[in-house]
């Protein structure tokens, strides 16, 4: 009883936060509302067991990605009235769609329950039993070649975003990398042998 | 427990909520980028539903797929924003004819 309580609440609250994400007027409350719709989303993901995904949303989203996007809000300064100026002209045609959207969910939902309700609760896992773990289990056997995979993702997003915003300005002074490793001890050092000289 | 059902329409709530905003905000770079994560958000959620009640840890390993290329996503659109941002003064999507015949 005091899960569903709790769906609801925090399902509540998601909503409300996404509903200002979409139409917050400064982009840093839009960011801002951002995490705290990711932060229930994790809640309610932590009600459904799973454990290991609800702390990677908070740690991964809410600790790197949203940070990383209020960075970008701050750095580019945006006029925040201009980007506003064709709000109404556009609403209504996107609450239009939207609510179509919410109909057609609705209606297949209603109509064919899609054969799960009557399982309702699945078995309560034992204890000792640890999601992180299982996850781990199958992410290392059956999907090793698909986490390889994300691993390489990941990797061409990093050099992709390195590559697009490194500026190089006229007049940057820069090592040349050839030349250092190339230099040869002759040509940074002479030894001059001379005699020692007679003191006064 | 909660049924299913809930679960699908909370989604589905989210999801339209997230087409709606890209309706509003259609000017912005920025802020469309912020409903496309929304969106993923909400996709999230069904698998994470249905792992739940079907027993099948399959899903949760998607969802953890879906994270990751959502970073990217976000890693790489942010940057292609401040490189247009550099260039045109203006994440104004009105603003980026350039490709127009």
């Amino acid at each position: 009883m005091i899960v569903n309580i709790l769906f609801y609440v925090f399902a509540a609250m998601l909503v409300a936060s996404a509903v200002g994400v979409i139409t917050a007027r400064n982009p840093v409350h839009c960011a801002l509302l951002l995490v705290f719709a990711f932060v229930n989303s994790a809640v309610i993901w932590l009600l459904f067991e799973a454990e290991f995904l609800a702390v990677t949303l908070v740690v991964v989203y809410v600790g790197a990605v949203m940070v990383l996007w209020l960075f970008v809000v701050m750095m580019l300064n945006i006029d925040v009235e201009q980007i506003r100026r064709g709000f109404t002209r556009y609403a209504p045609l996107g609450v239009l769609i939207s609510l179509l959207v919410v109909v057609e969910i609705a209606a297949v939902e209603w109509a064919r329950h899609l054969g799960l309700d009557p399982v309702m609760a699945p078995v309560p896992k034992p204890q000792g039993y640890s999601n992180t773990a299982e996850l781990g289990h199958l992410l290392y056997t059956q999907y090793l070649f698909p986490f390889e995979v994300a691993a390489v993702i990941l990797l061409v997003a990093i050099v992709a975003a390195i590559t697009l915003t490194m500026r190089r300005r006229p007049g940057h002074k820069v090592q040349n990398v050839r030349r250092q490793v190339a230099v040869r001890a002759k040509d940074r050092v002479r030894i001059v042998k001379m005699d020692a000289e007679e003191g006064q | 427990m909660i049924p299913l059902s809930h679960v699908l329409m909370l989604s589905g709530i989210l999801f339209s909520l997230s087409v709606a905003g890209i309706f509003i905000n259609r000017r912005n770079v920025l802020l469309l980028l912020m409903c496309i994560e929304l969106m993923l958000l909400s996709v999230n959620f069904n698998f994470i539903a249905f792992a739940y009640y079907l027993d099948d840890l399959a899903g949760q390993v998607f969802v953890f797929f879906i994270l990751t290329v959502a970073a990217a996503e976000a890693a790489i659109g942010l940057a292609i924003l401040v490189v247009l941002f550099r260039k045109r003064r203006s994440i104004d999507v009105d603003d980026l004819d350039a490709l127009r015949g």
